[in-house]
């Protein structure tokens, strides 16, 4: 502590609470800010949501849900993620991998392309395979002639969903495998571990939180596409529309009360992943806490 | 020279970097590029067709206007819950450090159709603002709002973890040597999270100038008035003007670029000033 509490002694309370400390009513202000701010724009959205979902009564919460569009939107959702997620796990763990253990020319600009389907807008990420595949686009006349459907169909859908989700899981892993430094793997190796034994015995176990959270993160992010994916769709009810996008349409048609009720489930899921992302970083926090007592850092 | 790759006794580099680099190319390079090649083949006079009619140049003047003014309103109230989560004890701290997040996590259409029936004439706060005369959904208003909400995580969680290593003994001396906390604030704290701050700007800035679905449902979409760039682009599409869309989303990438390249550069220098002044 500071050398000066030491020259009063028994009056350290009297000294530093006027110093490092803001006076009751500016503490009591800013939190009263950030409450209030908190309260009407997190808060009351989210409670909008199930408020207006159940307006009509839990029947009608339910029958909105089953109802064959709805079901077939659902299923579409959960597809789309389940083709996007993996395909960006594996290439998640392969660039941090390649980026956290190995000092390479170049390291920063491929970080910099890993982030870049962040900066670009949804609409945008779309719009790019519009380009690429639609019927005016770079590969249209051929895959016309051949009779694939990729724009206004599912691969379509898919593809957009792949590139708005690219970046998460790499972004979890590379800062924590930094951050884990390549020792436990090195010695791995030197006592003659195989390439998969090393990786599943000393890398796995100590990235697994935040591989959980980037895949959580990713999977949020799929089933929630909404720009990207309504470029790519072509909105054919039934067939190529997303929960996002059957939100939009029954929204569009003042079917408010199905509009929420679908949403609802979106908002269900944003609130499990908030949930989850909570427990993960206090798993995490643990963790790197156990490993620094054990080292005595 | 320096070697491409220095020696390290793990297996898999070439593995891991050749699937990478391959992956990266065939899912973001070959189809960004697309944007680039497309207009090329506009030719000036069809570009500036595009780009110059009045229609998109609001839009543009409306998107950028909008998010700017939302991130530096971001980055007052970000700071604001940054601090008292970092600072202070209070009920229902947990719950609002874990909810600051929802943005990220609300899928954006979700979002929008929840933020267009609060603020809407008939809506519980739109309601009450209509009795001050005030509109908000269905104008700038509503863009503006929308984009706030979308941007505040981005400044909380970068100014955060600054703010929480920051250490208490800098504040002392300050205060041993007869700063107030208003002074200790301004010419201690402030520059210590100011790098933390810009960066947080930049990025909900870059978020809003980009976001959709969050928007198009309380900005009402008036010709001229609440048009974003990024709705101008879906329109163009529904018109199979494949050319004119691709003007409108190539002078947006650029824009953002050039801005976030800005941004960087000061953010370069502010670091600079602080490690040679320490």
């Amino acid at each position: 502590m500071s050398a000066s509490i030491a020259l009063i002694p028994g009056n350290r309370q009297a000294y530093e609470a006027p110093s490092t400390r803001e006076p009751i009513w500016v503490k009591g202000g800013l939190i009263a800010i950030a409450l209030t701010f908190f309260a009407i724009f997190l808060l009351l959205p989210l409670a909008t949501v199930f408020s207006e979902a159940l307006r009509k009564g839990w029947g009608a919460y339910a029958a909105a849900l089953i109802e064959d569009d709805a079901w077939s939107a659902i299923r579409l959702t959960v597809l789309a993620a389940a083709v996007a997620v993996p395909l960006n796990l594996v290439f998640g763990v392969a660039a941090s991998w390649a980026i956290a253990k190995f000092e390479f020319a170049g390291k920063r600009v491929l970080i910099t392309l890993i982030d870049l389907p962040f900066s670009v807008s949804p609409v945008i990420s779309g719009l790019i395979y519009v380009l690429m595949f639609g019927a005016q686009g770079w590969f249209g006349p051929w895959l016309h002639a051949h009779d694939i459907k990729i724009v206004f169909a599912l691969p379509g859908i898919v593809l957009a969903t792949v590139f708005v989700t690219f970046p998460f899981v790499a972004r979890e892993l590379i800062p924590l495998m930094e951050a884990q430094g390549s020792e436990e793997e090195e010695a791995a190796v030197v006592l003659g571990a195989s390439a998969w034994q090393m990786f599943r015995y000393t890398t796995l176990p100590s990235i697994k939180w935040g591989l959980l959270y980037g895949v959580i993160l990713c999977n949020a992010r799929a089933m929630g596409e909404f720009g990207a994916v309504s470029v790519v769709s072509g909105h054919i009810r039934g067939q190529t529309n997303t929960m996002p996008l059957h939100v939009e349409i029954l929204y569009n048609e003042y079917n408010y009360a199905a509009a929420f009720a679908v949403a609802s489930l979106l908002a269900l899921l944003a609130i499990v992943t908030l949930g989850l992302k909570t427990l993960v970083e206090r798993q995490t926090r643990r963790q790197t806490h156990e490993k620094s007592t054990l080292t005595g850092e | 020279m320096a070697p491409l790759k220095r020696y390290s006794p793990l297996p898999g580099f070439s593995l891991a970097m050749g699937y990478t680099l391959v992956y990266l190319t065939l899912v973001v390079l070959i189809p960004l590029t697309a944007v680039g090649a497309k207009t090329m083949t506009l030719g000036w006079e069809a570009f500036w067709a595009a780009v110059g009619n009045p229609r998109v140049v609001a839009s543009y003047q409306l998107s950028f206007g909008a998010s700017l003014a939302a991130a530096a309103i971001n980055v007052v109230f970000g700071m604001v819950f940054a601090w008292v989560l970092v600072r202070y004890r209070f009920p229902g701290k947990g719950l609002v450090d874990a909810l600051v997040d929802l943005p990220f996590a609300l899928p954006t259409a979700v979002a929008g159709i929840a933020l267009a029936t609060i603020y809407a004439e008939n809506g519980p706060v739109g309601g009450v603002l209509r009795s001050f005369d005030i509109q908000i959904a269905y104008t700038p208003n509503g863009v503006l709002l929308a984009l706030v909400f979308i941007g505040l995580p981005f400044v909380v969680r970068t100014v955060q973890p600054v703010l929480a290593d920051l250490e208490k003994e800098v504040e002392e001396a300050a205060a041993a040597l007869g700063a107030s906390r208003g002074q200790t604030f301004i010419r201690v704290i402030l520059p210590h999270i100011a790098p933390a701050l810009l960066t947080g700007f930049a990025m909900a800035f870059a978020r809003a100038v980009g976001e959709y679905g969050s928007v198009i449902f309380i900005a009402g979409n008036v010709p001229m008035v609440s048009e974003i760039a990024p709705l101008m682009i879906i329109t163009k599409l529904e018109q199979y003007d494949y050319a004119g869309a691709t003007a409108v989303a190539s002078v947006m990438l650029i824009i953002s670029f050039l801005l976030l390249l800005l941004i960087n550069a000061l953010q370069g220098r502010m670091q600079q000033r602080q490690t040679s002044e320490a």
